[in-house]
């Protein structure tokens, strides 16, 4: 054991070096007068044969390693291999974005997201370490016995998974179809390429070590241009550091802006439009104005006057908590906030694909420690994001906002034409007003190069960094869907008695089979389908939380308590949400829709407590069951 | 099934040891971003506290939290006699 992570140590230690040294030769080449298309080209390339190689070196037909990676992966590599997992293509270029329009407001994620961790530490990983089977539904299925408990863990798996994975895809066929110039629905199959070529010929295992490899290639991609960027501003290249000064200065520079009039009027005129597209909305729902599609028409124009209308309001503070007007709507916010960190939370802690990597570890005490090593690795981004956000906001505020529209800076042109940018000067005085400039929030991360002024060959890093976060999460959500049907429903439900070789042929056919489902869905662009992903933590935290948790702390806990709080939990979450959304029902305490899982996770404890203890008690074996998850190990090395 | 004296120590203590861990984790989140709007008048490193508390400081606390738990557990296992054997 010690001889292999010496050598896995030494492995990764000449990847990371050999990756630097690639970007390095690039960089050369750019200053030499290499194309940015081939800049791009060289890096897409270059990353997916290195993945594509990991996969193909370490296929397996064994089902131990093709399911949980042999258990042999150290603390530390788990831990590399769960950051990667975690970090999908949202946490890598969109989490900045959306700290930089919400400013504290968007913490919730920071916190959410990493606090998790200290429930799957604490609750969850060394139990189902020492459980040691392959999913999640196997738990279920063993502790709580019967088909009921394990299928319907298997469908919370799917419902959590699938909608996750189809976002990943879709990031995938954006950040391919723009750095290579293809169209998206074939970026879309290249990525899907990259994606099969991981995990279908090794499983686990291949997936396992491509995300360390992964994780290394997106964190040194991540950290890169906001390095620069802190030393451009500040002469420090530690961004965590030092932003607190930068805040400080940005806060200022919100003074000057709040007390601007030029900002007055650009929201006023905003607030004209508004009013004007209001009065359009309703001559066609009174059809007083007879237009040939009212429908697209009204759709078109409510979205208009949506964000004609965010435009008019008033500018906030970057770090002030929960902005309103009255005190009601700071309430509401403070609600929501919390709300929502818990929902994230809970969310993570029960989120299939996260809680299988500690299946993966060769002990309960490495299954503890991974934990902590998952978390450090997480942190490295995720304390990284607010500071992007910071430094992009000074950027904009003191460089852009004020000047003539006329002498923008060249990067804005140039992600204008990608329309993630948009300049409008409603009030016709050739000065741009913050109300007139619109971000999409991708344009934070993926903007940063150029803002610092970095040679393209970064910006072609930060392209390969946020491939690796989509590929690496998509790798571990495809094959917690095809696993969760292969060894759950197939293996366990439909034919106890099938051959390994058979498993792993129904294992891999079904992985190809949702990964060629999910890359369908995502080709056709849904919107509905993105705005759902945020869904999945709600949905995974109030379908398994309450059942894994009370399954390992309490033995009372019965099969008919635990159906019933799936079913009441998954059940009431999914009402709320979709009720909600879409069918205009009210909010219950100004709750959002996304965090549903505040009523379903509450709601699924106090229904298996109470089934539980009005059913028989479980019987001698599961009891001895709960106790044996409980100790490392019962034999004793003492005796 | 019996339980000797010496496992359902363990097992207390691991509970103890849980639990208290959850209540810093549930005030480090919860207490200060439920009071954020009266501790933003002060400042830590230039950060307003419940934005520096947010950005940065919980992350530090959760890391320590799951250190704690892991250092404290895997001495608890040897102490009480429930390691594993060493791979």
């Amino acid at each position: 054991m010690r001889a292999f992570v010496q050598n896995l140590k030494r492995y990764y230690s000449f990847f990371t070096g050999g990756f630097v040294m690639f970007v390095l030769a690039l960089a050369v080449a750019e200053y030499m007068g290499m194309p940015e298309r081939w800049i791009g080209w060289t890096f897409m390339a270059a990353t997916v044969l290195l993945y594509a190689s990991i996969g193909i070196l370490t296929r397996t037909a064994d089902v131990v390693e093709y399911y949980v990676a042999g258990r042999r992966v150290p603390a530390i590599f788990n831990g590399m291999a769960t950051g990667a997992d975690w970090m999908s293509a949202a946490s890598f270029i969109g989490m900045a974005g959306t700290l930089y329009q919400k400013g504290y407001d968007g913490l919730a994620f920071i916190m959410g997201w990493t606090g998790g961790y200290v429930l799957v530490a604490l609750l969850l990983a060394p139990y189902l370490r020492k459980f040691g089977e392959f999913t999640i539904p196997d738990f279920i299925g063993a502790r709580y016995g019967g088909h009921a408990a394990r299928s319907l863990a298997v469908v919370g798996t799917i419902l959590a998974s699938f909608t996750y994975v189809t976002a990943q895809i879709y990031g995938v066929g954006i950040i391919t179809s723009r750095f290579l110039d293809i169209n998206f629905e074939t970026g879309v199959f290249v990525g899907l390429g990259g994606i099969l070529v991981c995990s279908f010929l090794g499983g686990m295992r291949a997936v396992t070590w491509t995300q360390v490899a992964q994780y290394i290639i997106l964190i040194i991609a991540y950290l890169m241009p906001v390095v620069f960027m802190s030393y451009k501003v500040t002469s420090v290249p530690i961004p965590q550091l030092v932003y607190g000064s930068v805040l400080e200065k940005v806060t200022e520079r919100e003074n000057e802006i709040m007390a601007d009039p030029a900002q007055i009027t650009a929201r006023e005129d905003y607030r004209a439009r508004a009013k004007e597209i209001d009065a359009q909305i309703r001559d066609i729902e009174y059809r007083l104005k007879p237009v040939p599609a009212p429908a697209a028409e009204l759709d078109r124009l409510r979205k208009e006057r949506a964000e004609d209308f965010d435009k008019a309001q008033p500018i906030t503070h970057h770090a002030e908590p929960f902005p309103g007007q009255t005190a009601p709507e700071r309430n509401a916010a403070r609600l929501n906030f919390l709300a929502l960190t818990f929902c994230l939370m809970v969310g993570t802690a029960a989120l299939p694909h996260v809680l299988i990597r500690y299946y993966t570890t060769p002990s309960v005490k490495q299954a503890r420690e991974s934990v902590f090593w998952s978390l450090l690795f997480i942190s490295l981004l995720y304390f990284t994001a607010p500071a992007y956000a910071v430094f992009a906001k000074y950027e904009i505020y003191t460089n852009l906002i004020g000047s003539s529209i006329s002498e923008l800076p060249n990067w804005v042109h140039s992600w204008a034409k990608l329309g993630l940018v948009k300049v409008e000067d409603i009030n016709h005085d050739g000065i741009l007003q913050l109300a007139e400039l619109t971000l999409n929030p991708d344009v934070i991360v993926l903007a940063t190069p150029e803002i610092a002024g970095l040679p393209y060959v970064v910006a072609g890093l930060v392209a390969a960094g946020g491939l690796a976060a989509a590929l690496s999460t998509a790798d571990g959500l495809l094959l917690t869907i095809a696993n969760a049907l292969s060894h759950d429903i197939y293996y366990k439900i439909i034919n106890q008695n099938a051959s390994a070789t058979r498993r792993l042929t129904v294992a891999k056919g079904l992985l190809l089979l949702v990964a060629l489902i999910a890359a369908y869905v995502a080709s056709m662009k849904p919107d509905t389908i993105l705005s759902m992903v945020a869904w999945a933590f709600s949905i995974a935290g109030a379908c398994f939380f309450p059942a894994l948790v009370l399954g390992i702390f309490w033995k009372r806990a019965t099969q008919q308590g635990a159906v019933a709080g799936m079913v009441i939990g998954l059940g009431l979450t999914l009402y709320y949400l979709i009720g909600v959304k879409y069918f205009g029902m009210a909010k219950w305490f100004d709750i959002s829709d996304v965090s549903a899982g505040i009523f379903g996770i509450p709601a699924g404890f106090i229904s298996i407590i109470l089934v539980s203890l009005v059913t028989p008690a479980p019987d001698r074996a599961t009891q001895n069951m709960v106790e044996n998850v409980r100790y490392p190990s019962l034999k004793g090395r003492g005796s | 099934m019996h339980v000797p004296d010496t496992r359902r120590e363990y097992w207390r203590k691991n509970l103890w040891l849980t639990g208290s861990l959850l209540v810093v984790w549930f005030v480090v989140t919860f207490c200060i971003a439920w009071f954020a709007r009266d501790l933003a008048a002060f400042t830590f490193l230039g950060f307003p506290v419940p934005f520096y508390m947010g950005a940065q400081g919980a992350l530090f606390v959760y890391v320590l939290i799951i250190w704690i738990y892991a250092r404290r557990m895997n001495r608890l296992d040897e102490e009480y006699d429930v390691a594993e054997e060493e791979r």
